[in-house]
């Protein structure tokens, strides 16, 4: 194993690793936590939630954001709800069932020992943000009240509508504003962070874009954490927001933060299907709507033509002429099979020829089975405002007629390399939430991205990060007129020089189109070795013309959108040739990633354990191609097995 | 579809701005209306300016700034004043839920940024709504520390409660309401936060410092008084009503005479 890839697990039973490890770690005394500086890229459940949290123990935090106020970080758009082993409904669920599920939704490809301490402190989250005024939704009896996602047996996902991300957000961006009125923590909205500033090989702060004025400001650190979120927008049409992008994330690599498991995006099965060539984003209906919603297709191809022509509506078609392939395949788990397993099932059932619109790519998600037992008032407390979102965009009333969805690129398990602690292999760089790679392993489960962006900013960085920070308690801040930020600072700007200088022809989008198409057809979500092969080789074309031919228009010293746009999309023809690479290295399907060669007579994944129960990490070699290196995972606890939905 | 679009352009918070005129084809009706300003300035920055600009001496502008994430209508950045409404001819939806289908093929659709002393322009239809962090962080909070909490189900909440704090923290602050007032008031967006946190007992122990000074720095960051209009609600994309303008009232009223 790679001598940067240590974990820092602890030794000890699985249950009380984080209680021995937080025991044995440093702390820093509030007179010393005065004196040091923290930078925090990004607002979202984790960073804000950190430099919340940092702020309250007592360090100067900076905070960096890219929109106009940190409440618009993409977090917010999480709908369904977020897990806790709080046992509440009494259907005997735990902390160590939790972990478990985690681990098996994430298909054996994440540290027993992160996971568990997710399951372990998501109680705390719970509590924490009920008593920031978060308005959960609640039961008669004036308690909380749970519904059930994919890849559970129990009902343990906590829930405020359909707008459980955006409550979150705005509990944690309260506790942010709390800091910020207080003076702990400094806010730099309309900033992008656009390197790394590395001093003696430890992480000492960044250089940010001013995105209002152009200006290139230099900003100085004893630890610098990235809480980014992922890159799924490499797809270009994800259910991620246009400005979601992964190019802090990407700095960090190219100064040698290594970076995991790139292969592993998640797909999701419930969003809106494309409309047509104008079309910039894909719009995700929550995962709850399967607790009540039925997915089908028809067994008939003549339905599925009536259906195609208008000839015939979803609702006329009867029950005995629907193949409800979910149900009829993973009878255990029905309709509530993780996201992988549903995506690859409709994709099958699309591929086979059963797609219900236009276009051949979309199935039903169907409510007229729960709106006849429960009746509508009921279907609408649920989902009212799902089913608004659902009828303004397509014009369709879900009421009446089934939804229509087709799977979407939403959530990237992979993310930088971090320890235990968080750390990445850059001393005094950390990574969170989406951002890391740490939890999801293959697949992330529903309702776990919000557990893990608030789990590490509430209840694990604020512990770790102060290990670290308690070996500088004699350092002064950093200088930021050392010859690294002047380094940093001029490749920036000849960057951002060379797009306004160039003055080609074509759009940004024109290409990140482009690159979209290649991925999704390549490394989305079947992959196999002469397509992968082939991508690598079309998305190096692809950039080198978009190097040549790109059109920026305006100047630096102004609100550039393009300017921001085409900076970004360099760095997403990196990120796609990486994930490229390491789709095509991990010759076994697991989760989300499915190599068309590993599959069984089913077409179910066909994981490796033998020859790929690691982490790949890569390490950035600049022109050269990038190296590997592997993490084995220890199961010390679980034994990996055949995921098994059926029964 | 087939539109004329009248878009104000102006180069920075200190320019003079104007209205440009361009015309924009072949649009699905289906599309939505960021996507149609996207395309808008995929032919602004292919064609430079040139063809698509109907009037004289504006060319070389450049593509339309305009404020934009999540587009699911959840982010609250997204903004427009279009065809002199907040958010445009629909209900209950911000921009970027906005279909080219709610227009008539040939339209002129006229759009604006939010018009506003508390939102200064920051280019064409970009706003700065800096202010509206500064309220919050006056008092939209409660005082917990990370850690620090007990367990969640010790504090039962009347489910009517929950739910009534729920429709006023559905509020995504996005300035619709200020843009909309003939005042430029921001209560329904400061009554939004203080109403969710007074139904909640958690909330209930700082309500009277909140309620003065988040309307005491909304007042000192220039927003305009409440004159019961109602065109905030008529609005607002979450459906937020003044009914909590009436709770954050009562609250204020409440303090100040404990002053």
């Amino acid at each position: 194993m790679d001598d940067k890839l240590i974990s820092k697990v602890p030794e000890g039973p699985l249950a009380e690793k984080w209680t021995k490890h937080k025991a044995a770690i440093r702390v820093v005394s509030p007179a010393n936590k005065r004196k040091l500086e923290i930078i925090v890229v990004g607002t979202g459940l984790g960073g804000a939630s950190a430099a919340a949290s940092l702020g309250e123990l007592g360090y100067n935090v900076k905070i960096f954001c890219i929109s106009d106020s940190p409440r618009r970080a993409h977090s917010i758009a999480a709908q369904g709800g977020i897990n806790a082993a709080k046992n509440y409904q009494n259907d005997n669920d735990s902390i160590y069932r939790l972990f478990y599920d985690t681990i098996k939704g994430g298909d054996y490809r994440s540290r027993e020992a992160n996971v568990y301490r997710l399951a372990e402190v998501s109680n705390l989250i719970i509590d924490q943000c009920v008593a920031q005024g978060v308005p959960f939704a609640r039961d008669y009896g004036g308690l909380l009240d749970n519904r059930s996602f994919g890849g559970a047996q129990v009902s343990r996902t906590f829930y405020a509508r359909g707008q459980t991300g955006q409550q979150l957000l705005l509990g944690a961006y309260a506790s942010l504003n709390r800091q910020i009125a207080k003076g702990s923590v400094k806010s730099y909205p309309r900033h992008e962070m656009l390197d790394l500033v590395m001093i003696d090989g430890e992480a000492k702060g960044i250089i940010a874009r001013n995105l209002v004025t152009g200006e290139i400001e230099r900003h100085g650190a004893h630890a610098v954490v990235i809480a980014t979120g992922g890159y799924g927008n490499v797809f270009f049409l994800s259910t991620n927001a246009m400005n979601s992008n992964g190019s802090a994330a990407w700095q960090c690599y190219k100064k040698g933060a290594y970076f995991a498991n790139p292969c592993f995006a998640q797909i999701h099965p419930t969003c809106i299907p494309v409309h047509g060539d104008q079309q910039s984003k894909l719009t995700l209906m929550s995962e709850s709507l399967r607790n009540d919603g039925r997915i089908w297709v028809p067994k008939k191809m003549e339905d599925v033509m009536a259906l195609r022509s208008g000839a015939k509506k979803a609702s006329q078609i009867p029950e005995e002429d629907r193949d409800y392939y979910l149900e009829r395949r993973y009878p255990a788990f029905g309709n509530l099979v993780p996201r992988d397993v549903a995506s690859r099932a409709a994709k099958e059932r699309c591929d086979a020829g059963y797609g219900v619109n236009g276009t051949g790519l979309a199935v039903f998600l169907d409510f007229s089975t729960a709106i006849k037992r429960l009746g509508k008032d009921v279907i609408t407390a649920r989902y009212g405002n799902l089913f608004q979102m659902y009828e303004k965009i397509t014009a369709v009333n879900p009421y009446e007629e089934p939804m229509m969805i087709y799977p979407a690129i939403h959530y990237t398990m992979g993310g930088i390399w971090v320890d235990y602690n968080l750390q990445t292999t850059i001393p005094g760089l950390y990574a969170i939430g989406e951002a890391n790679f740490s939890d999801h392993g293959g697949n992330r489960l529903g309702a776990s991205a919000l557990m893990q962006g608030l789990a590490d900013g509430y209840f694990i960085l604020p512990y770790t990060i102060g290990d670290y920070l308690s070996h500088k308690i004699q350092v002064p801040k950093t200088d930021t007129s050392h010859p690294a930020f002047d380094e940093a600072e001029k490749a920036v700007k000849e960057k951002i020089n060379y797009f306004l200088n160039l003055k080609g022809t074509q759009p940004v989008d024109y290409y990140h189109k482009k690159l979209g198409l290649i991925m999704w057809d390549y490394v989305g979500m079947a992959r196999e070795k002469a397509g992968l092969e082939k991508a690598i080789v079309e998305i190096k074309a692809l950039k080198e013309e978009f190097l040549k031919n790109v059109y920026v228009p305006g100047e630096n010293a102004e609100f550039n959108q393009e300017l921001e746009k085409a900076i970004r999309l360099a760095d997403y023809f990196e990120i796609g040739d990486l994930m490229a690479r390491d789709a095509l290295n991990r010759e076994e399907s697991c989760g989300g990633h499915f190599r068309v060669e590993m599959q069984t007579e089913e077409g179910e994944t066909k994981r490796d354990d033998v020859n790929f129960l690691y982490v790949s990490a890569w390490e950035y070699k600049g022109e050269e191609a990038p190296v590997l290196h592997k993490e084995d995972l220890n199961f010390e606890f679980v034994k990996p097995s055949t995921r098994n939905y059926k029964d | 579809m087939n539109f004329t679009l009248k878009v104000w352009r102006q180069k920075d918070a200190k320019s003079k701005g104007h209205f440009e005129t361009y015309k924009i084809e072949n649009i699905s009706p289906d599309t939505s209306f960021l996507e149609m300003m996207d395309i808008l300035n995929e032919q602004l920055i292919r064609e430079g300016n040139v063809p698509v600009a109907v009037n004289k001496g504006c060319h070389g502008s450049g593509p339309v700034a305009f404020d934009h994430d999540c587009r699911e209508g959840i982010c609250g950045m997204c903004s427009l004043y279009i065809n002199g409404r907040a958010h445009g001819p629909d209900e209950e939806i911000t921009t970027c839920q906005l279909h080219m289908r709610k227009f008539k093929d040939g339209e002129t659709i006229t759009i604006e940024p939010w018009r506003s002393a508390g939102f200064p322009i920051i280019k064409d239809l970009v706003v700065n709504r800096g202010a509206f962090d500064e309220i919050l962080q006056a008092g939209g909070f409660i005082s917990v520390n990370a850690g620090s909490a007990q367990d969640a189900n010790a504090i039962p909440i009347p489910k009517k409660d929950a739910d009534e704090s729920m429709d006023a923290a559905s509020c995504v602050g996005c300035g619709a309401c200020v843009a909309t007032c003939k005042n430029g008031s921001a209560m329904l967006f400061v009554s939004a936060r203080v109403s969710s946190l007074a139904l909640l007992p958690q909330g209930k122990i700082e309500g009277a410092r909140r309620a003065k000074a988040m309307v005491a720095k909304m007042d000192e960051l220039g927003f305009g008084a409440c004159t019961n209009t109602q065109a905030c609600q008529m609005e607002c994309p979450k459906g937020v009503t003044v009914s909590h303008i009436a709770r954050l009232n009562r609250e204020f009223l409440c303090a100040k005479l404990k002053d």
